[in-house]
């Protein structure tokens, strides 16, 4: 259907967006590949020597890298894990009759509203801290010891927080595709006999997964970047039990101001997002076709 | 579902769906209630819920100390700004993409989504640099433009998922009757994509307005959105649970009660492309 | 490549997004003060009205920010010359490092100012060839704070100069962990500023050096294991639950809360915790020296101040400096004195203020001008070190080090790792760092 004339105004239309991200994306990749050959701190001034690949050699082996690596998985697949299951199972809720729906649903979403900062705060210092937060003061009226979450377990505290925050994307992304769930296929099925574990997981869960997909590849983008939440409520401690890629490259760049490392850390960062953004395109191709 | 319910199950479910969504709530009720206490109640034990001497003080500190206005105002600019200006430049990429798709179509998208995933830190020296050499440095014009680069790729791909939905068939026939290009988007495709285009909108205003990593770290006093003003109250000396609390629902409100508000369009548009 | 990404961010501009109106038109100059959301400067930033009154001319813009954030903000400011801030609020361990690399503007008062007055041991840190490069807003060491109704019923009594021995005594004897009373609190949030301040001031005075004299890390080194058990059989014992991410201000809350025995920390906490309107405990707090080693001669006295100063980059220096000059003055502190009493004025900056009779009156005056004076930035350590700053080493690289040892050492107090694997890691991370950064060839 599209003519030669069209195809000419497409690309038109398509090349401020293109270009604007391509610079966007060109330009600081470029500096920063630059910089990451330097011995260059901004605490130094002077001469930023040339010094090929000892950045990328120091960032790499550095002990706290694996660390960052693993860690930075468990985080996104926490968080997706828990996002996605609770999201299904808050969707399936959500989409049975109920008084007061309206309010349920936003109570709900506010979560996704708050800004990561506040929402680290208010759980780091209200919730999880032990001798003032309500957490602390629930397990102590039981008689229990209060947990101490961001020392013991820092890195599951993070993933709760940042799950809190990204439910209720889930939730409404997988609720709007189980609405759009034909009800007769559904009654078809019930005649047939099927329970409702059978009906679940052959109707839903095959119509949820096109949704589960779009949750998957959109929060993965944001997931890789968490740093608000580390930086707020650990500092990637303790030790470097809750250090994640994005922030180490932020310790070496902007804790110790190097630059050269901070930059080889950035590349080496891009190179592994990219990684698992082929890996995630391939997945979302298969299933975005329409 | 259309079938029948019997109120003992509706009932069930209600009680249900009540409890869970006021356990996830509870986090921001908590803040508000926190907010209305002096700094002593705010940490006593056992806490208190809804019986203590409601204050206002906090509020009162909180914007004798800081320049909430500006604050507010500068979060407004950002967020909606390069919304706009985001939307201006998407709209025609998305219009393109879904109704004259090339080969490379969806690789171009995914590659604009790929631009998201790098992280902000490792550029950010770089991005630091050319702020300062060109006089964007703590002005609100530089970060509409970051904030724009940020988020238009998804953006674009929310519209491009709209725009997909309508039938094609609409726009061949107005090409028959001799539409022209112009009047084919902005007669026929726009009307149909505006309850897209509002949840496209609505949703990139919210993540602009949370964005805390360039907003904090290229302003100084006349730029600095809300996430700087939080930035003062995270953890001063002494008591600060109340304070922190006034300040957190001063930065959140807007956004939740905006969100509320439209929670109507952004549900429906929220799809991603995933509902079909 | 430039010049079309300058006019692409142009076209974006669209002109209603114009920047802030300038105040230009007037003959008045507004400067932006960055400065830490601490107590003191909280209340000098309530004062602006008073700066403004005295002089007309002159308006003043804050960034106030947390720690953190603002040491972040205001050194990639002031490395890349960006120019957005005035007056920096910075410590004394940049002053002399960035004095070096020429980043700051040299202080030029008027002899009205009396900068003899200054503390010398504050003033030494902030001179680098008999220049000033920054005034000092408010000056601490670190002391011993305990509080006094809990000695009293566990049959003690606090020496002037406790030793660490002492005070695990008194510690262990003040723990009521079912009335939520911890004998001690330290510090354990990781942070060159935070608990390697702590640390480094106790592996002083337990003999420990951060390098020898070639830059060798020294964290094998017997001294800094006895510090380090020490540490973590004082805070494992008698120290409050979640100890690992406790820094300075969360400490503060616990002791206003009446939650801690003893707290060794910041001379200025001081006139908080016995501050009636915040603390609990506003009437039963003691303050000594603090604590040393049996046979060891350096104690546990670090020494640090916040301090005013003016970057290259700015083009209104002279308003900086009058700014500067106004609020590290003595008329400063008497308007403070005036206006919040005698107890609030920003401490640990002038002698003036500790011979003034007034002042002397205050339960914690001499226990911190004592404090201060038993630090010694110059010889820090009972060994000979390539460095000075007690707890710090006065190089660039030691942010960026010491916040990372700070990791590992509040690992070993969260029990993720033990003592001796901490030290073994912060070792071998300093060892890293240093011949990365070419010190130890």
């Amino acid at each position: 259907m599209a003519t030669q004339h069209s195809r000419a105004a497409a690309r038109l239309m398509i090349s401020p967006a293109v270009i604007l991200l391509l610079l966007w994306m060109i330009v600081p990749l470029a500096m920063t590949v630059y910089f990451s050959f330097l011995n260059y701190n901004l605490l130094m001034p002077g001469a930023h020597n040339f010094i090929g690949f000892e950045n990328y050699k120091y960032f790499v082996t550095n002990p706290a890298f694996i660390t960052a690596l693993i860690n930075t998985l468990v985080l996104v697949g926490g968080v997706l894990l828990i996002t996605t299951v609770g999201g299904t199972l808050l969707a399936l809720l959500l989409d049975q009759p109920v008084w007061g729906q309206g309010i349920v649903r936003i109570l709900v979403i506010a979560p996704f509203f708050v800004m990561p900062t506040v929402s680290a705060l208010v759980w780091k210092n209200m919730f999880m801290n032990p001798v003032n937060g309500l957490f602390g003061w629930i397990a102590t009226s039981f008689g229990f010891a209060p947990f101490d979450f961001l020392s013991q377990a820092p890195l599951f505290s993070i993933i709760l927080i940042v799950s809190w925050q990204w439910l209720p994307f889930a939730t409404l992304i997988l609720l709007t595709a189980l609405q759009s769930l034909d009800s007769e296929q559904v009654e078809a099925a019930e005649m047939d006999g099927a329970g409702p574990f059978a009906r679940f997981f052959h109707i839903t869960v095959p119509h949820l997964s096109r949704a589960a997909t779009v949750v998957i590849l959109i929060q993965t983008i944001f997931l890789l970047s968490v740093f608000a939440e580390i930086l707020v409520t650990t500092n990637g401690g303790p030790g470097n039990a809750s250090t994640n890629l994005t922030y180490l490259v932020y310790a070496q760049s902007l804790l110790q101001f190097d630059v050269g490392g901070g930059s080889a850390g950035g590349i080496i960062a891009v190179i592994l997002a990219n990684i698992v953004a082929i890996f995630l395109m391939r997945m979302i191709g298969k299933n975005l076709d329409a | 579902m259309a079938r029948k319910v019997t109120t003992k199950r509706r009932i069930t479910v209600t009680v249900i769906a009540w409890i869970i969504a006021l356990l996830i709530f509870f986090p921001i009720l908590w803040t508000f209630l926190t907010s209305f206490k002096t700094e002593g109640e705010a940490v006593a034990t056992p806490p208190h819920f809804f019986f203590f001497h409601w204050t206002l003080e906090n509020y009162l500190e909180v914007s004798e100390r800081s320049d909430y206005v500006l604050y507010f105002f500068n979060s407004v600019v950002i967020s909606v700004g390069s919304t706009i200006i985001g939307l201006i430049i998407a709209i025609p990429a998305a219009w393109a993409m879904a109704f004259v798709p090339g080969k490379r179509t969806k690789d171009v998208l995914m590659w604009m989504l790929s631009t998201k995933m790098l992280p902000p830190v490792g550029v950010l020296i770089p991005i630091y640099l050319i702020f300062k050499n060109t006089g964007l440095m703590d002005t609100r014009t530089g970060l509409v433009i970051v904030m724009t680069l940020i988020n238009l790729p998804i953006i674009v791909w929310m519209l491009y998922t709209y725009f997909k939905e309508i039938p094609g068939e609409i726009l061949e026939a107005c090409r028959m009757d001799g539409a022209t290009l112009k009047e084919e988007v902005l007669y026929i495709l726009t009307p149909m994509a505006v309850p897209g285009i509002a949840s496209t909108l609505l949703l990139n205003v919210i993540l602009a307005w949370n964005e805390a990593f360039w907003t904090l770290n290229l302003t100084a006093a006349n730029a600095a959105p809300l996430t700087a003003f939080i930035a003062s109250y995270s953890s001063p000396e002494g008591l600060f649970y109340a304070k922190l609390s006034a300040a957190s629902m001063m930065a959140i409100a807007p956004i939740l009660i905006l969100g509320w508000f439209s929670q109507k369009q952004l549900v429906r548009g929220l799809t991603f492309g995933a509902v079909k | 490549m430039t010049v079309r990404f300058r006019a692409l961010m142009g076209a974006c501009a669209v002109g209603m997004f114009a920047t802030g109106a300038a105040t230009g038109a007037m003959a008045e100059t507004t400067i932006t003060v960055a400065t830490v959301n601490n107590g003191d400067m909280i209340r000098m930033q309530g004062l602006t009205s008073e700066f403004e009154k005295a002089h007309p001319d002159i308006k003043v813009k804050w960034v106030t920010m947390e720690e953190n954030v603002l040491r972040q903000k205001v050194t990639t400011d002031v490395a890349t010359h960006a120019g957005n801030y005035d007056v920096m609020t910075i410590g004394n361990y940049e002053v002399p490092i960035w004095a070096k690399q020429g980043w700051l503007l040299p202080l030029n008062f008027p002899d009205s100012y009396d900068t003899k007055d200054i503390l010398p041991a504050i003033r030494g840190a902030l001179t680098l060839k008999d220049k000033l490069y920054a005034a000092p807003f408010y000056g601490e060491s670190s002391m011993t704070m305990y509080r006094t109704d809990l000695m009293k019923k566990a049959g003690l009594e606090m020496p002037e100069k406790p030793t660490w021995a002492f005070i695990a005594k008194a510690a262990k004897a003040m723990t009521d962990k079912s009335a939520g009373v911890y004998g001690i609190c330290l510090r354990g949030k990781a942070g060159w500023g935070e608990n390697m301040a702590i640390l480094t001031a106790m592996s002083n005075s337990f003999g420990a050096r951060w390098f020898n004299e070639k830059w060798q890390p020294q964290f094998d080194s017997a001294a800094w294991k006895d510090t380090m058990s020490s540490y973590l059989d004082l805070m494992k014992n008698y120290g409050p639950p979640g100890a690992s991410s406790n820094g300075f201000n969360e400490n503060l809350a616990l002791f206003q809360q009446g939650k801690c025995g003893i707290w060794i920390d910041a001379t200025v906490a001081a006139s908080f915790v016995t501050d009636p309107k915040n603390s609990k405990v506003a009437k039963d707090v003691g303050f000594a020296m603090a604590p040393h080693k049996d046979g060891v001669s350096k104690d546990a006295n670090w020494l640090w101040s916040w301090n005013l100063a003016i970057p290259a980059g700015t083009k209104k220096e002279k308003a900086a400096e009058t700014f500067i000059e106004w609020a590290t003055s003595k008329k400063y502190t008497e308007l403070v004195a005036s206006k919040d009493g005698w107890a609030n004025v920003p401490p640990g900056t002038r002698t003036s203020l500790y011979k003034n009779p007034e002042y002397a009156k205050i339960p914690f005056a001499k226990m911190t001008l004592k404090s201060i004076d038993a630090a010694d930035a110059t010889h820090p350590t009972v060994d000979p070190v390539p460095y000075t700053g007690v707890q710090f080493v006065a190089i660039p690289e030691f942010q960026g080090i010491g916040t990372a040892v700070g990791q590992q050492f509040s690992a070993a107090l969260a029990g993720s790792e033990t003592g001796e694997q901490a030290l073994q890691n912060a070792q071998s991370l300093t060892t890293r760092e240093m011949t990365k950064a070419g010190y130890i060839k």
